[in-house]
């Protein structure tokens, strides 16, 4: 029994990337380093605004004043953030009208990965705002939100044609100032989504955009806003996956959610940056700042993430629950092998009164990976009958992996529940032994415990985007799952 | 903060390394060579170092600044005291637990009591000032080995400057039935600022008992550093009670370092009733298969008190089990932090860990913080921790309430229950029934902290009363 099931793991151990390729798009670079004519090159050729401009320059500089953090459970060689090129676009500069119009090989890319425009567009409903390193190729549906008031669109054209919404909302749920990378971010971000949910609009489709990293040596600096306004509600995907790279690329992103009175917004993230190869060489570096700020009372935010991917992943996605009765969830399967690190988890601040929040996590490592669980639970002596409730389960394949979780619990109101809980163990022969004693071969066994012990956030994510994490979990812990 | 306080801040760091300069020096010729190197070592890394800050993540949430800027003579001399006045300041009845009673007074052993103890079966009772220089060939092997704490300022600190602790050994193979009891009183008119170190050292397949209780008299500041370190060889088995009851303008800083053989047993036990600020490091190093460690606790904290407790268990070996579990009631502005840390190291199979830590908050303008952490590089385990805050439950009040039982009342028996896991595990008659009750007095209100030691106020006869509300029957 031991031993299939050494073999199992040393296959799902061993295997290599499979979205490892590179497309050959023409794409136009300013070169490696950073400085703060870089920030202003980057804000000239985007044609930003001078308060834009100013906010760039501001975050740089306190960026330069900062310590890349070190209390993450991660080992990470240091970034020389010289040899890295910050803006990259593809050279794409007219306006596309159709889908007929986006260069040939990128829709070969997204065929490649399984996303192909049209079929989505004609099948799913779902608009995609797809981005291939830095600019907004392509922007679909974007009449059928129109009709609706929604604005979905690029980052850098949200910038020219709704100034006011982007000065108004951008930083103020990540400050500029806020973290290392956070900051970083402010000075570089290349582009990213702006959505927009009018008072009382439900958005009638579901909102998604492909992030993927192209060019060599290109860091992507991805930001996304999304403001959904009294009422309205929106479903929002994201999905990554990123060709083969021998060296480790970085990807720092800030996520902003800001959710009015009685809004909601679901966010669920699959993402599979390329993890490295089974040595532990290459792999995106993925530092993510996530963070909802749940404003108006009765609203709701809710984070659901996939993570297979990435060399090391330091990712808290987060909800202030300033709004009375608002809520926040936080639904995770991280899984790791190789030599990947994860140090993730969530952040559920309660200022408003009456407020709830729900974090399931589930860790999964493998070979020699690190899975770390961080989760703060700040109740503020304000937030009378907050509720919290914190499950983090990790499960442990093979001996030389980590499972580690380090929750912070701070209240300060005598009305509030919190209640945090993790187990730590492996997959029990008892349950491989029950399901084998049912005619499953060994791999089976494992492929169908491991779902049904990640079923919880898997149920949580939309319909069409369940089958492809099923399949990223399929592919990450390989041959092991059904 | 101003000036001044910074002043005072940094001249008691002058001060400590000037006094420990002025004692290696003046001990050059008498000290054992090994321990002035370990002196001379850890004077160089306090002296680095500095007083721990809120930016290390040990001290988050523990602030030691305010206490800092308080004046501390640490040059104090002590009160002389003679064994009857000590007794007198005790009042203790020394045999109310049924144990062999060890006092030190202002962080030196007392008077009359000091020498050494050997029973007859060959435990060894004795102050640490006299054990390093008798006992060496006893101490050497163990000083210094377990309390290895890279970073911490104060574990440093207390290496360089200790003047005096306990050192207890006990044999292989003795059963020691006589449980001690150490108690650690201040009562002075200085603000005392005290290293003490201890040492314990249990043989194979031993047996001991003991209590440590930390008590305070007087009402002037003081910073009490105590070290404890601990080793159980193979097969042995180690009880420890810790009480202590401060007052609230003491600082009491305790950290035990435990390292186990195979199939040895430590349990720990801490009480803790009241103190200024009150910081419990327990370290414990499963270091032989089959070992067990059960490191429990209990707080009951009101006023502007600051408890933390800090539990590190590292499972270093395969088959070993441990067990975590902290239950406090946090009050009025009192601020509580729980810190466990259990680490299952890569080839330590077949580990057994729980971790638990249960708070009740009681007022808006306490703090509970909360840290239960695993880090497991091991994958045949079975680890698991939780951690709660809440408050008493609304459906159980009713229950009692709807009984004639008036809601103050109600609120104390649910609390007595909420604490009652932990004192059940006291496995002395006497100590279970006495803490029984100091905890009951102390959830009344009756019990205070700043006029007189616990030991002095238990009253044994009197029980603990609760009143009906007639007219609710």
């Amino acid at each position: 029994m031991a031993k299939s099931e050494d073999i199992i793991i040393d296959e799902v151990t061993s295997s290599d990337y499979k979205y490892g390729f590179t497309t050959d798009i023409e794409s136009e670079d300013i070169g490696k380093g950073l400085s703060e004519d870089v920030v202003r090159i980057i804000s000239a050729k985007k044609n930003e605004p001078e308060w834009l401009l100013e906010f760039r320059l501001k975050a740089y500089r306190k960026w330069l004043t900062m310590e890349q953090p070190d209390w993450a459970h991660l080992k990470i060689s240091p970034i020389d953030f010289q040899e890295i090129i910050f803006y990259s676009a593809p050279k794409k500069k007219k306006e596309l009208e159709s889908l007929d119009e986006v260069d040939p090989e990128l829709l070969d890319t997204f065929n490649k990965l399984g996303i192909s425009l049209e079929e989505q567009k004609v099948l799913s409903g779902v608009a995609v705002d797809a981005v291939i390193d830095s600019v907004s190729v392509k922007t679909t549906f974007t009449d059928v939100l129109e009709k609706k008031g929604i604005i979905f669109m690029s980052f850098s054209e949200a910038v020219q044609k709704y100034p006011d919404l982007i000065k108004k909302y951008m930083g103020s749920v990540v400050p500029p100032s806020d973290n290392y990378f956070a900051a970083l971010n402010s000075a570089v971000f290349s582009d990213g989504s702006f959505c927009y949910i009018p008072k009382g609009v439900r958005s009638p489709v579901e909102l998604s955009t492909y992030f993927r990293i192209n060019a060599a040596n290109t860091g992507q600096f991805e930001r996304t806003l999304i403001v959904a306004d009294e009422g309205a509600y929106v479903s929002y995907l994201e999905g990554c996956t990123a060709p083969q790279r021998d060296e480790n690329q970085l990807h720092a992103a800030i996520v902003e959610i800001v959710t009015h009175d009685n809004a909601e917004v679901k966010y669920s993230t699959v993402q599979n940056w390329y993890p490295g190869d089974k040595n532990g060489v290459g792999g995106i570096f993925n530092f993510v700042t996530k963070r909802g700020l749940c404003k108006g009372h009765h609203s709701k935010i809710s984070w659901t993430q996939v993570e297979t991917g990435s060399a090391v992943t330091w990712k808290y996605p987060s909800c202030i629950l300033k709004g009375d009765h608002s809520v926040g969830e936080f639904y995770s399967v991280a899984v790791t092998n190789n030599y990947q690190q994860a140090d993730t988890g969530s952040k559920m601040i309660h200022i408003g009164k009456n407020t709830k929040s729900t974090i399931i996590s589930k860790g999964i490592s493998a070979g020699k990976s690190h899975n770390s669980y961080r989760g703060l639970v700040k109740v503020s002596a304000n937030a009378d009958n907050s509720r919290n409730f914190s499950q983090c389960d990790s499960l442990l394949l093979g001996s030389e992996c980590g499972a580690h979780t380090f929750p912070y619990i701070d209240t300060a109101n005598e009305t509030t529940v919190v209640e945090h809980e993790a187990t730590t163990s492996k997959i029990s022969d008892e349950q491989l032994f029950y399901c084998q004693q049912r005619g499953l071969s060994p791999e089976k066994s494992i492929g169908l415990i491991v779902n049904g012990y990640a079923k919880e956030v898997l149920n949580q994510l939309p319909m069409e985007f369940a089958a492809e994490a099923q399949k990223l979990l399929a592919i990450s812990l390989e041959n092991s799952v059904g | 903060m101003s000036n001044k306080a910074k002043e005072i801040a940094i001249n008691l760091k002058q001060d400590l390394l000037k006094k420990i300069d002025g004692n290696i020096k003046a001990k050059s010729n008498s000290e054992q060579a090994w321990l002035e190197k370990l002196r001379k070592d850890a004077r160089a890394e306090f002296d680095l170092l500095g007083f721990p800050t809120v930016k290390l993540e040990a001290w988050r949430k523990t602030n030691l600044k305010s206490y800092l800027e308080r004046k501390f003579d640490v040059n104090a001399i002590d009160k002389d005291l003679s064994s009857s006045e000590a007794n007198t300041a005790l009042m203790c009845e020394a045999n109310k637990y049924d144990t062999d009673l060890y006092t030190q007074y202002n962080g030196h052993w007392m008077k009359g009591a000091d020498g050494v103890t050997t029973y007859d079966n060959g435990t060894i009772v004795c102050p640490m000032s006299i054990a390093i220089n008798i006992f060496s060939e006893l101490v050497e092997p163990h000083f210094g080995k377990y309390a290895i704490d890279k970073g911490n300022a104060l574990t440093a600190l207390n290496t360089a400057d200790f003047v005096e602790g306990y050192f207890v050994y006990v044999p292989d193979n003795v059963e020691h039935d006589r449980s001690l009891q150490m108690v650690n009183l201040i009562d002075s008119d200085n603000n005392i600022f005290a290293n003490m170190r201890n040492l314990v050292v249990l043989g194979k397949n031993s047996k001991l008992r003991m209590l440590h209780c930390d008590d305070s008299v007087s009402e002037n500041n003081c910073f009490i550093n105590n070290i404890t370190e601990i080793s159980i060889a193979d097969g042995a088995k180690l009880d420890l009670y810790k009480l202590q009851n401060k007052d609230n303008e003491s600082v009491v800083i305790t950290s035990t370092f435990v390292e186990q053989g195979a199939d040895s047993n430590f349990a720990s036990n801490t009480i803790i009733l009241n103190g200024g600020l009150v910081k419990n490091d327990t370290k414990v190093l499963l270091n032989g298969r089959g070992a067990n460690a059960d490191v429990i606790g209990l707080y009951l904290m009101d006023g502007h008190q600051l408890v933390d407790n800090h539990v590190h268990i590292t499972h270093a070996v395969s088959n070993c089990t441990s067990n975590q579990l902290f239950k406090g009631i946090v009050d009025e502005y009192a601020h509580s932090v729980f810190n466990g840390h259990t680490l299952v190291a890569k080839d330590a199979q077949q580990t057994l860990a729980f971790q638990n830590n249960n708070n009740i908050q009681l007022t808006k303008t306490s703090k509970i913080d909360t840290n239960p952490f695993l880090e497991i590089y091991a994958d045949d385990v079975k680890c698991s921790h939780g951690a709660t805050v809440g408050q008493l439950d609304t459906a159980a009040m009713f229950y009692i309430m709807q009984r004639g039982i008036c809601e103050r009342n109600a609120k104390m028996l649910l609390m007595l229950a909420f604490v009652g896991q932990v004192i059940d595990k006291i496995e002395l008659p006497n100590l279970r029934a006495s803490m029984t009750e100091l905890v009951g007095k102390r959830l009344k209100g009756e019990l205070s902290s700043c006029d007189q030691c616990s030991i002095t106020c238990a009253e044994p006869d009197k029980p603990i009363h609760f009143e009906i509300d007639m007219s609710k029957v």
